[in-house]
């Protein structure tokens, strides 16, 4: 087996678009599921039975399909009933679909990590329901569940690979279609896999010192 | 004087179980009323009905005159009515001029400026100008008791409510959070105390209001209490208090 080193350093423009692209749609994704958490939450603080359902319904079907059926689904399934999406965003509504109830789950063990107390406290100076979530309640669980989080952004960015399965050129994408033009497998999986651990840990490592930074200063960890 | 609270036939059970039966009491303005009794007899829930934690179950509460039930507003009522609790329960995610500020700016729509003259008015009063910017974390328990007292303060209640304040502090901190209630005392302000402080009871209540099973056994000026309750049950209570300090030296072994 011989490594064609010239080869490799000729894709890595290439590379650099789908790193871009990687993170396009990962960013996007973990915002939009961030955002998806917290609306998704606000509406189990209702304490409405139908609400819950509501919420639950979503959560248990999103995290108990494949990331890859609920991507087939909305590029290739929809179009039959009249909604055309492209590539792009297709993946960028699975990966919200499927982040946004990782992380309304995270966030929901994170506000009943709150205690009660604390709730009594902001409600004996008069603080509304909505003031209590927004000063209180959303503050001190954003901190608690800070570490899966993290946990789960770094999961949804590794997952972008899936949207490979509809042409959007990310990193997996990239690499099979080199693969499949030149045959440099081995090449092109060392370059994939060299690029996921260049990007990917320094990430990890950044947020995890991010974390303890956060929690320190305000809950004392 | 005028009541400021007033409670008739006041009752609240948590289930079958009733926590408060039939409770007469009224509070006139300026009175500091110290509520004592055994653990279990209903004082911190009679408290807590006060600001609408707990909601009563039957009979009456007036606040002002004005009688309170579940769907009264209770959000109006809570700035009036301050609460502080055994476990401090300062927001750990802010900084204590910020939890100082939370009620007077969300909740009451006040100036900046004035709210925070305020704030640090009162921090200077309990002894804590300093530690405005301090994270709770970062206060002993006594400090971050007066901080919570300051935080109830800033609102400015008519009346104080104060659960249990010292029963988690050393010896030392109970002093000086005691010293801040007692000078609110003198300053005239309307205080229900719920405390096991039996000598801070007889040094700032106006009249001690004994609990047992959920009734008010007896209520009296804290001298007669003291010196001579009226009811078997007061008699023991105050017994289990000096038992202690009056507890002989063992043998030496």
């Amino acid at each position: 087996m011989t490594f064609d080193l010239a080869f490799m350093l000729s894709t890595l423009p290439a590379f650099g678009r789908a790193v871009l692209t990687t993170f396009k749609v990962g960013l996007l994704a973990i915002g939009l599921s961030l955002l998806v958490a917290l609306m998704a939450n606000v509406l189990l603080s209702f304490k409405r039975r139908a609400l819950d359902m509501l919420v639950r319904a979503y959560v248990e079907l999103a995290r108990n399909t494949p990331l890859l059926i609920q991507l087939f689904f909305i590029y290739f399934a929809l179009p039959s009933v009249g909604v055309q999406v492209s590539g792009f965003t297709s993946a960028i509504v699975a990966m919200t679909f499927l982040g946004g109830a990782y992380l309304t789950e995270v966030l929901r063990a994170g506000i009943e990590a709150v205690p009660v107390q604390q709730l009594e406290a902001g409600r004996a100076i008069g603080l509304s329901g909505g003031q209590l979530l927004r000063y209180v309640i959303l503050p001190q669980a954003g901190l608690l569940s800070l570490p899966a989080v993290f946990a789960n952004v770094i999961f949804l960015l590794k997952e972008t690979t899936v949207v490979s399965a509809v042409a959007v050129p990310e990193l997996l994408y990239t690499t099979k279609n080199y693969i499949a033009l030149y045959y440099k497998t081995y090449e092109m999986l060392a370059v994939l896999t060299g690029l996921c651990l260049v990007l990917f840990l320094p990430l990890s490592l950044v947020l995890g010192l991010l974390e303890r930074r956060l929690q320190r200063g305000h809950l004392g960890f | 004087m005028s009541d400021v609270i007033e409670l008739r036939g006041f009752s609240k059970h948590f289930g079958a179980h009733p926590v408060l039966n039939g409770i007469d009491l009224a509070v006139r303005q300026g009175e500091v009323v110290v509520i004592l009794g055994p653990s279990g007899c209903g004082k911190s829930t009679l408290l807590r009905c006060l600001n609408g934690l707990e909601q009563g179950s039957a009979g009456e509460l007036r606040f002002n005159g004005e009688r309170l039930d579940a769907r009264s507003d209770w959000r109006a009522v809570r700035q009036q009515v301050g609460m502080v609790f055994q476990s401090y329960q300062l927001f750990g995610h802010l900084r204590v001029l910020d939890n100082i500020l939370l009620g007077p700016l969300r909740v009451q729509k006040r100036a900046p400026q004035e709210a925070q003259a305020q704030a640090l008015a009162l921090l200077e009063r309990v002894g804590l100008a300093d530690k405005a910017l301090a994270w709770p974390r970062e206060l002993s328990g006594g400090q971050q008791q007066r901080i919570a007292i300051v935080r109830a303060l800033c609102m400015n209640p008519k009346v104080m409510l104060f659960d249990e304040v010292t029963a988690a502090l050393d010896p030392e901190m109970v002093k000086e959070v005691l010293e801040v209630i007692l000078d609110l005392a003198e300053a005239g302000m309307t205080l229900l105390i719920v405390t096991h402080e039996m000598a801070f009871a007889r040094a700032v209540a106006d009249r001690i209001v004994f609990m047992d099973g959920g009734r008010i056994a007896e209520q009296s000026p804290p001298e007669a209490f003291f010196s001579n309750p009226q009811t078997a049950r007061a008699q023991q209570f105050l017994e289990r208090f000096s038992y202690v300090e009056n507890l002989p030296r063992r043998k030496a072994s």
